[in-house]
């Protein structure tokens, strides 16, 4: 038996599987093809304190290997998860964690009290990151000031795990890194999309409504990779990675490069069973290569 | 009485939206080239039998041997053939994707997620007049519409409209299930011009079905409020997840705002949109 389990601060995983934000609705989405008890848990779509209705349509491209998304964190806000949401899938036996978002500072701090008193909610990533939002989002995590700020007062009103999410868009992440562990951040994931941008040549327009957007997929998976390894060897707190990860070896490159946890997004849209085959892989790969615990993995790169 | 009937009604849309959905390879039967741009697929299930689809229904259809795209692509079901397990389903070449999807052989493997999103209504009383109006590849899922309400009881008329007489898909099928009208911008077949044109729509009619490029939708959407006619379309709006979980598909609606095509659709009545 190898022990797949590993732990985010005071967080504790069965095993190293998280689905990223935005991929996999509230998880109920995809209970028709995976087992949800058998994730490390799932991180809910952006929630914010009010409704918000998102980005107009058209919100989305294919690109190759890739695709930009402008959804804009439509969401129905934070007390309708809590009442309409939340007791659907609050007995499920893994983890669940909100993504938080907010224009304002005062935003994020109110939605995470709000869900602090929530007992299986034992986490909360905050989404620092987001490109698609006029406000806030990304604007926080682009500067080392802007993110210490926000990750400082959800610290002060916040007790639980708090994960911050990073943007890949910046000079140097791991700076940015530094001051959310500096504010008191239990762990950082990343990386959140990167600015990309398509435009048809017949119509001569933008494919998206907002013209520039967040790309996921294959694509951005060496980028990703890389900002992982540079932000594991920056900082003492825990590192999720994601970005691109489509299967189970995808998954092993990240936690070799220093990752704890990793989240799978865009690889659900295409193999909505996805993420159970990569734990299975993972365990397997564990066996193959005589690795007891899967925290042994992390960082295990060769040079 | 009128509490059971809204209660029966409660019921019908609960089944429909938890309907079970499945991942399964199916077996391409046959591969038809019915015109250069279109084929017709005839996939039987590697494995059981096909469950409950309903008609507007769709398919996620992943596409292997596509070099540059990697999302599947959102597919109807043109029909379903349960007497021998063949799900078909009717492919028009838009872009790298379905032009891979158009090349694949007998005797390969597809994976689909399905059955997709809800369905077009079927009358309760088999007296109404029902017109089932398709443009293009948009014709696809009125065949089995058309097979269902037949079975069911009600009168299945067709208005199928496209650019010429060989943009006209599957029409000995059509012929077997209801009457059929016709319409080409070229005047090949069947009356010149569009389907909103077409002599048929002087008749009354109690609702109308809709499926085709988005300008068609949009005047027959136009044609019924005019006429105080019920009208349901079906929209294509580009999709990831096809689950309702991305939220790349909206279409924002009168009563819900952005709502996902794929989970609340792809099937709308027009009073829920802003057109």
């Amino acid at each position: 038996m190898v022990d797949l389990s590993v732990n985010i601060g005071n967080l504790k995983l069965k095993n190293p599987v998280l689905t990223a934000s935005g991929t996999f609705g509230y998880g109920e989405e995809y209970a028709d093809f995976v087992d949800l008890n058998r994730l490390g848990g799932f991180i809910v779509k952006g929630t914010t304190l009010n409704h918000r209705e998102g980005n107009p349509y058209p919100r989305m491209v294919e690109t190759p290997s890739g695709m930009l998304n402008a959804v804009g964190l439509q969401n129905k806000g934070v007390d309708y998860f809590i009442n309409e949401i939340y007791p659907r899938i609050k007995d499920v036996d893994s983890q669940v964690i909100v993504n938080v978002s907010g224009a304002c500072i005062e935003d994020y701090v109110q939605v995470c009290e709000k869900l602090a008193p929530l007992e299986k909610i034992e986490a909360v990533e905050i989404n620092i990151s987001c490109p698609n939002v006029k406000q806030g989002g990304m604007a926080f995590g682009t500067t080392c000031a802007g993110a210490e700020s926000v990750t400082k007062a959800i610290r002060e009103a916040y007790g639980k795990t708090m994960i911050v999410k990073l943007s890949p868009n910046v000079t140097d992440i791991t700076e940015i890194a530094r001051a959310v562990e500096t504010a008191g951040a239990d762990a950082v994931s990343l990386t959140n999309t990167f600015l990309g941008m398509a435009i048809n040549v017949d119509t001569q327009r933008p494919y998206l409504s907002t013209i520039t957007g967040g790309l996921s997929g294959a694509c951005i998976r060496p980028i990703a990779v890389r900002m992982v390894w540079q932000v594991a060897n920056a900082v003492k707190i825990p590192v999720v990675g994601l970005g691109g990860i489509m299967n189970g070896r995808d998954a092993v490159e990240f936690m070799l490069a220093g990752a704890t946890a990793v989240q799978v997004g865009t690889a659900n849209f295409v193999d909505p069973a996805v993420t159970v085959k990569i734990v299975d892989y993972i365990e397997d790969y564990m066996k193959r290569h005589g690795i007891e615990s899967a925290k042994d993995l992390i960082g295990a790169m060769k040079k | 009485m009128l509490k059971y009937i809204f209660c029966s009604f409660v019921i019908t849309l609960y089944i429909n939206q938890s309907m079970k959905k499945y991942i399964s390879d199916f077996i391409v039967k046959t591969n038809e080239r019915l015109h250069a741009n279109y084929c017709l697929l005839k996939l039987k299930p590697q494995e059981g039998k096909l469950p409950e689809i309903l008609p507007g229904q769709f398919c996620q259809v992943e596409i292997k041997n596509s070099k540059n795209t990697f999302l599947r692509r959102p597919i109807s079901v043109n029909y379903v053939d349960y007497d021998n397990d063949l799900l078909w389903l009717l492919v028009r070449k838009a872009g790298e994707g379905t032009s891979a999807l158009m090349d694949i052989k007998e005797g390969d493997i597809l994976n689909l997620v399905y059955p997709m999103g809800n369905g077009f209504s079927v009358p309760a009383d088999k007296g109404k007049r029902l017109l089932l109006i398709g443009g293009g590849v948009g014709v696809a899922p009125l065949l089995y519409f058309g097979e269902v309400l037949k079975k069911a009881g009600v009168e299945v008329n067709f208005l199928l409209g496209a650019r010429s007489k060989n943009d006209l898909l599957e029409l000995d099928e059509f012929y077997k299930r209801g009457n059929v009208y016709l319409s080409t911008e070229d005047g090949s077949e069947g009356e010149k011009g569009f389907v909103t044109t077409h002599s048929v729509l002087k008749e009354k009619w109690d609702s109308i079905s809709c499926c085709g490029p988005m300008p068609m939708m949009k005047a027959v959407a136009k044609y019924a409020v005019e006429n105080g006619v019920d009208c349901e379309v079906s929209l294509e709006n580009v999709m990831a997840c096809g689950v309702g979980a991305c939220l790349c598909c909206v279409e924002d609606t009168a009563d819900h705002g952005n709502v996902c095509v794929c989970k609340e659709g792809p099937v709308f009545n027009i009073n829920r949109l802003k057109w």
